[in-house]
């Protein structure tokens, strides 16, 4: 990942730091902290890393280690919208595996990419349990289930439309 | 007075835009000038079903679904808040539908009844009577050791997928010298196939606090931790407004209920890693590392998060102990067969026409449980294959299906039940496919601590690749004997569960289902294959 945040002005610097001072001291305090950095941020800005490290008195290192082990942590801005498709079996007996091959087509990107506009950014899931009413897809918070072309096609239909007042 | 709708908040009903059904029947009710009382209550488990919608009547609960928007005008015209059978999507008394009548439910009973974040509504329905005991039994002797011995008496082994008997997990727990002790509960469902954690915690989370209230008093731990996976947003809110009531009304914090015992309590969020539901892995999580599995012994129970003596108990294992103390360790154990006892929730998923939550007893066989509740395929073609216990679980052919749904008779044909779930595929299922899928979803989901999962699984999907672009029959017979190696590798060599078990699908896949291999003139299925 390149380090592009040096001008970048998404993030609040006193906003990280209060959060993270907010949560620095609970036992094991590192997943808390990237959750809220993620959900105020939408990303986890390169060059809060140092800051996290520094309260937490360890490497920054140790902290990178760590938001590269888990697929939920990113390290560049998502899209406006973030839609996880479910790879699990239960979702692939019910046509997941069409519906995969759809979205990357419809989208025309792959997983762990953006579209051009950014608007919608892509990544597989590992089960989201609704198992009994898949294909099921994430955007969001929101889960979405029985899932075929046509009600993907709604979804994103709708999510393009109402960007512009969520903004 | 105003009429009683029970509107579920589940993520099998928010995803089948149950929030927008349950805000247009708002409406219609008020253009229509109807006095209604709408209860956000967990889901029943009848996935299929969801949105299902309930009217309190003076006949009980009569439940219509699944309910879509369009439908509501209708519903409203035809007599729903009434009762009347006149819509098509009536299903008459909630009870009396033969997919929850036909069951054994212990865990569950109070799932879709409650409003989940309800205190009075879980106090109403038997809620909190097996704290209650679980205090006077420690009260009258000091000690825990009773709490411990009507565990054990059930005979609960762990529902998380490994079956360790709890009683003595807690045991060992109990037997620490004082000191800070922790229980932690893993919310990290990640099977796909298997939704009844996520139901307890939608549906009844105060059973699941309530459980780790009495763990706590049991083993003398004063703090404990839920780790949920962050692909449960919805359990996650419904979790915390739980907690929150729990800590205003003293069932959670010092001195619950006027005692001299505390329990703290908070939700910690995964983030993505299959991995951290195996119990290590989960600890290091929690304590703010990389998920990777540490090497046992020694083992949680004995130096576990921060290197404490820790409880770590799967939800349904945790969920299961409120009624253990409510009506004894005894009645629980006379459910079930052999050294299985009790109930578990079966979790029919997958090409099944009607999928949901299944709890009874073990001993049931697969087939049986197929066919009286799944009702056949969803897509109607002939089933062909059956997953059972997640990812790492064997795919079975036919000619199993008449296994006995318990631990022992699983584990007999080489596979397992793990967590309950049931994945069912129909016949256009490519099983050298769903063979390479389990090796490619070790390969995402690997630790990357020991070397056999780690390299093994991406060895695995390249020999897996090689096999199905085989041409002629000497390659193949030499891929499929490179294969079963590494697998054999994978089992013997691994640190925990996941590489350990990645070549049961693979293995059962290829060797119950060898006519999907490449269909090459000459080809035999080699010695080795066979004895498999």
């Amino acid at each position: 990942m390149k380090n592009s945040s040096q001008h970048d002005s998404t993030w609040d610097v006193d906003l990280i730091e209060k959060t993270i001072k907010s949560l620095k001291d609970k036992p094991g305090a590192l997943l808390p902290i990237l959750h809220a950095i993620q959900s105020v941020c939408g990303y986890i800005p390169k060059d809060t890393i140092s800051l996290i490290a520094k309260a937490l008195n360890q490497t920054s290192a140790e902290i990178h280690g760590v938001i590269s082990f888990y697929h939920y942590f990113r390290t560049s801005p998502s899209g406006n919208h973030s839609i996880q498709v479910c790879r699990g079996e239960a979702c692939q007996a019910r046509g997941s595996r069409a519906l995969e091959t759809y979205v990357k087509g419809k989208l025309k990107i792959n997983y762990h990419e953006k579209t051009p506009d950014g608007e919608f950014d892509l990544t597989a899931v590992y089960c989201l349990g609704n198992c009994a009413r898949g294909p099921s897809i994430r955007v969001g918070d929101d889960i979405i289930g029985s899932v075929d072309k046509n009600k993907f096609n709604q979804i994103i239909n709708t999510l393009t439309t109402f960007v512009v007042e969520l903004n | 007075m105003s009429i009683k709708v029970f509107i579920p908040r589940d993520t099998v009903s928010l995803a089948h835009n149950g929030e927008k059904v349950s805000q247009i029947i708002q409406a219609e009710a008020s253009i229509r000038n109807i006095d209604i009382n709408i209860i956000r209550n967990g889901s029943r488990g009848l996935c299929w079903l969801e949105p299902m919608i309930e009217i309190e009547t003076s006949q009980g609960r009569i439940a219509y679904g699944p309910v879509e928007v369009s439908d509501i005008p209708a519903l409203f015209d035809q007599g729903m808040l009434d009762g009347t059978e006149q819509h098509t999507l009536y299903l008459g008394k909630t009870e009396d539908i033969p997919y929850l009548k036909n069951q054994q439910r212990l865990t569950f009973s109070r799932a879709g009844i409650i409003d989940p974040v309800s205190l009075s509504d879980y106090q109403a329905h038997d809620g909190f009577k097996g704290l209650t005991r679980a205090i006077e039994l420690i009260s009258s002797t000091n000690s825990g050791q009773m709490i411990v011995d009507e565990v054990k008496l059930s005979g609960l082994r762990g529902r998380g997928g490994a079956a360790f008997p709890t009683g003595i997990k807690w045991q060992t727990v109990h037997d620490c010298s004082p000191t800070q002790k922790y229980i932690v509960c893993n919310a990290d469902e990640g099977d796909s196939g298997t939704f009844a954690d996520r139901l307890v915690m939608e549906a009844d989370p105060f059973m699941l606090i309530e459980g780790m209230i009495i763990a706590g008093l049991a083993v003398g731990a004063t703090r404990g931790y839920i780790y949920l996976r962050s692909e449960y947003p919805v359990a996650h809110t419904i979790l915390n407004e739980a907690i929150s009531g729990a800590y205003a009304t003293n069932f959670l914090g010092n001195n619950i209920q006027g005692s001299k015992h505390t329990f703290h309590l908070e939700v910690r969020l995964g983030a993505e890693a299959y991995i951290c539901g195996e119990e290590t892995s989960l600890l290091e999580s929690l304590e703010g590392k990389r998920g990777l599995v540490r090497f046992k012994p020694p083992l949680p129970a004995i130096e576990g998060l921060f290197g404490q003596p820790t409880v770590v108990n799967n939800v349904l294992s945790l969920a299961a102990i409120p009624y253990i103390l409510a009506c004894g360790g005894q009645a629980y154990a006379d459910f079930g067969m052999g050294r299985s006892r009790g109930t578990l929730p079966f979790q029919l998923a997958g090409n099944l026409k009607y999928g949901g939550l299944v709890e009874l007893a073990f001993g049931t066989t697969l087939r049986d449980i197929i066919e009286k509740f799944g009702g056949g395929s969803a897509s109607k073609r002939p089933m062909r294959a059956i997953q059972v216990g997640g990812p790492l679980g064997a795919y079975l052919p036919e000619s199993q299906w008449d296994t006995q749904l318990d631990y022992e008779a699983f584990s007999a044909i080489g596979a397992v039940l793990g967590h309950g779930g049931i994945v069912v595929f129909d016949d256009t299922v490519d099983m050298v496919e769903q063979a390479r899928f389990s090796m490619e979803f070790c390969v995402a989901e690997s630790c990357g601590k020991c070397t056999p999962c780690r390299i093994g699984s991406t060895r695995g999907v390249e020999v897996i690749d090689k096999i199905t672009t085989s041409t002629d029959s000497t390659a193949l017979n030499a891929y499929l004997e490179l294969l079963d190696d590494l697998c054999e590798t994978m089992i013997h060599g691994s640190l925990c569960a996941m590489g350990g078990m990645t070549p049961i699908p693979v293995q059962s896949a290829l060797k119950y289902f060898p006519e999907d291999l490449p269909q090459i003139k000459g080809f035999l299925i080699s010695p080795t294959q066979q004895q498999r």
